[in-house]
Formats: C-alpha cells, structure tokens, sequence
C-alpha cells in the first residue's frame, strides 16, 4: 500500500529496544503501517508515514515507545499563536468533521 | 437537537418512573434516563429493551431519509457542531449478556456509519461523550479517552448487563485511550476494532481478527472529496473579498461594467474551488511534501489560466496569479487539519515558513493589480 509522505514525519518516534517485549501491541494500533515485528522486537520499518497521531505510544504495555503527538493541523497551530497557547483547533476546523 | 446532561425531570424518565411504579409489583421494571437524551426519543430509538432493571434504547440499523439528509447537509458544515447523539448506552439487535460491545463517539456521523453496518448482529452500543467530535479527533484530544470510557461503564453499570466484558474499540480511538489502563481499572478487556465501521461485520465474524486493511487509514479520492465541501463552506472569505475588490475594480460604472467585474470575481472567488475542491482532488499529484507549496503551484496555475481565459494584460495577470498562489497554498495547508497523515511538527514547520511569503506576495499581487488600472502594459 502506498504511504503518504509529509514533512518531519516519526522523527520525534523512538523505541527502546531494551523494554520491547515484541507484544505487537504498537502494530495493533497504529493507522499507517509504520512498525514491522523482527527478530521478537517492534522496529520502525516507515518512518515518513508516521504522523505522530501517539496511538502506539499511549498504549506500549511496556512503555517503551517514545512519540511527541499532536494535531497536525494548520489552522489548530495558527489558532494557537494567534492566542498564545498550544494548537487548538477549537472543534472548528474541517477536521473534526471527517 | 439539543443535548443536555441527565434531567431527571424529563418527560423520558417521567414515563419511565411511572412505568416503573406500574411494574414494580410483577417485576424489576424498566428505568428510562438511561442514555442522556431529552424527549422526544430521536428517531433512530425504535424502542426499548427491558435489561437488569432498565431500558436501553434499540437503534435501528437502517438510516433514515432525514439522517441521510442531514448527514449530507452536515458535510456541507450545516448544523454540524450541535449534530450529536446522547452519550449511554444502545442497543441493536437484541443482545444478551454475551453480546459484543461496541464503543463509539457521540457524533452523529460516526453513530450512523456504525449503526447501519449492524444489522442482522446483535450487539450493545456505548457512546462517549466526545462533545459530538468524530473518533479519531476526539481521541487527539482526549475527549475519547480512557477516563471517559471508565465514566461511561461506572454510569450504565455496563457490568450488571454484560458478562462479556469485552469492549471493541475503533482502532482510532487509540491515541486517546490506554486499553491496559481500562482493563486495570474496570475489568473489562479492550479489542481494537477496525479503522472502518464496514469492516465490522467482517470483523466480529472472523473471530474479532482483523487483516491489514482493517488497520490502515486510507485517504483515497473519495475520502478526501467527502470533506472537502466542509473546507469549501469555510472558505467564505475568499469569494466575499472577491466581489469587494471587483467591485471598484470595475469601475467606471457604465458600458461593460458587469463583464470587468466578472472577469475578475470569477477568478478570484475561484481560488476558494482551487484551494478546497480541486486541490484536495489533485493532493497526491501536486509536488513536493509541503501542502502550503502544492497549493502555491495550484494557484499559479489557477492564475495563469485565469489570465488567459480572461485575456487580460501582463499586469493583471501577474496580480492574479500572486494573488491566487498565496490564497490556494493557505487553503491547502488548512487542509493538513483533513487528510489523515500530517504530522504536527511538519505543520509547525509550514506554518513558520510559508505565512510570511503568502503575505508579501498577496501584498505585491493587490499592488500591481491597482497598479494595472493605471498603467497599460
């Protein structure tokens, strides 16, 4: 399947592979595919269609996934600098829609 | 429809209170003020299921010409922040207490599209409190989370009506919820659903496994076309500020004074269409990774063809396409909030970048166009 490629995408995604326990759990729920099974641990197999939506962090057992999220969304972002506070989309933008 | 939070003085728990007295001799009778809606009951309730001394409403599985309507009108950004259902507890079907739970959000958009793949299953339905926010931008916030799914269960004492104690999740629901947490604090164990509410059927029949397309996001055309008329609806600035300029741009009053304003609001009122129709339909053939930059290009060429089809000279049509390409790249980069794999660090990085270069070439591409009022070239 192709992936969609965007700026900086998964580079704030780490995993300690010293916590993996291979559970998969991470495979489970992510939405683009980006994590591979090998060798009994989870790999990063495709980085750039990782958009740090932090499923996989939330639900590591083991806590060994790193992820910074958040909305990548424009409009939350500027919404947030217009008021000086984190990107908030304010349930107006066409996101919450979809 | 308004949505409000419990009252008992409802003409729904009224009936069901009176009801109850009516019963109470015979047997346990059933509680209404189950699920937090006010009378009337929505249509979609087709009745109520008698279980562990309450009613639960039973949904229909079919949707109605009026939720089709409205579903449409709400893509349309029509009435779509007050389209919710009340939070609690469904039925569909007539589950048991081995029957799957289904947890959704509470709004109506995504209520629908999982009801209407339900039929012929019998299962229960708990609905979140997402503030009628879709899944998957209810968990990015946090309003589908595990503390709202642990409220829920607490409040329909979901565990007096199901030994199961399964919940399947929407799979987008992840970045909100802890699933080890929910097993920890309430007993009850989380599957993660598919991404789909189509690929349910499938999904519960096959054993509740999923295969790898149940797990992906696609954004394929049709995904990306579905909302794009909400982007079209928001974006009415652009053509209200194209009629403002064309206006005087027109002038002087008189012979050909309604083409000159054409010639000119069309195009302009058109980068809107560029930017919110046209460019989501385009998004994986315009270049580079920057949606701000595949707009900018749209819009040159917005611009360009514009100009030609208007046959306007090089100052006019230089203005518009410095005016078309900083408002399509804007519109395009609103729409990293639509698609479904923009990074937040990505949109961060366009937004510091590209705001300034929109604003100097909107300024330059006003500029000359006054200036071409003036000027023959």
């Amino acid at each position: 399947m192709k992936s969609w490629m965007y700026l900086k995408n998964g580079e704030s995604l780490s995993i300690d592979a010293g916590r993996c326990t291979g559970c998969g759990t991470c495979l489970e729920v992510c939405p683009h595919g980006v994590f591979v099974l090998a060798g009994g641990k989870a790999v990063v197999a495709d980085r750039g269609a990782c958009m740090e939506c932090g499923a996989c962090g939330k639900n590591c057992p083991l806590g060994a996934i790193a992820v910074s999220s958040g909305v990548g969304c424009a409009a939350a972002i500027i919404n947030g600098r217009i008021r000086g506070t984190a990107p908030d989309c304010g349930c107006g933008g066409g996101c919450c829609g979809g | 429809m308004d949505l409000k939070p419990v009252n008992p003085k409802s003409a729904e728990s009224m009936a069901g209170v009176a009801m109850s007295r009516l019963k109470a001799a015979k047997k346990p009778a059933p509680v209404a003020g189950f699920v937090e809606f006010e009378a009337p009951r929505p249509s979609f309730v087709t009745g109520y299921l008698p279980v562990a001394e309450r009613s639960v409403p039973v949904v229909s599985t079919r949707l109605s010409g009026r939720d089709r309507v409205d579903g449409w009108l709400v893509r349309w950004d029509i009435g779509r922040m007050s389209y919710a259902v009340g939070p609690g507890l469904y039925a569909v079907g007539s589950p048991g207490p081995e029957s799957v739970v289904l947890v959704s959000a509470n709004y109506k958009l995504s209520f629908d599209s999982l009801r209407k793949e339900l039929s012929g299953i019998d299962a229960w339905i708990l609905v979140l409190d997402t503030k009628g926010i879709n899944v998957w931008c209810a968990a990015g916030k946090g309003t589908f989370g595990t503390d709202e799914i642990l409220d829920k269960i607490g409040r329909t004492r979901l565990g007096e009506i199901v030994s199961a104690r399964t919940l399947v999740l929407p799979q987008l629901g992840a970045p909100g919820v802890n699933a080890s947490e929910v097993v920890k604090r309430s007993g009850f164990r989380v599957v993660w659903g598919p991404v789909r509410a189509r690929d349910i059927p499938s999904f519960l029949s096959n054993g509740m496994k999923k295969d790898e397309a149940m797990r992906r996001v696609s954004f394929g055309l049709a995904d990306r076309m579905a909302i794009a008329p909400v982007e079209l609806a928001h974006s009415w600035p652009v053509p209200l500020a194209a009629v403002a300029l064309a206006l005087p741009f027109a002038l002087p009053a008189g012979g050909g004074y309604w083409g000159r304003f054409l010639s000119l609001a069309v195009p302009l009122a058109g980068t809107a269409v560029a930017g919110t129709l046209i460019f989501p339909a385009l998004l994986p053939l315009l270049p580079t990774r920057a949606f701000s930059v595949k707009g900018a290009v749209l819009g040159v060429a917005w611009g360009l063809a514009a100009a030609l089809a208007t046959g306007t000279g090089w100052l006019l049509a230089a203005s518009l396409v410095l005016v078309s390409a900083p408002v399509v790249s804007f519109l395009g980069l609103n729409f990293t909030g639509s698609s479904t794999f923009t990074s937040q660090a990505g949109a961060k990085l366009e937004v510091d970048r590209s705001l300034v270069p929109m604003a100097v070439s909107l300024a330059l591409g006003l500029a000359l166009g006054v200036a071409s009022k003036f000027l023959t070239i």
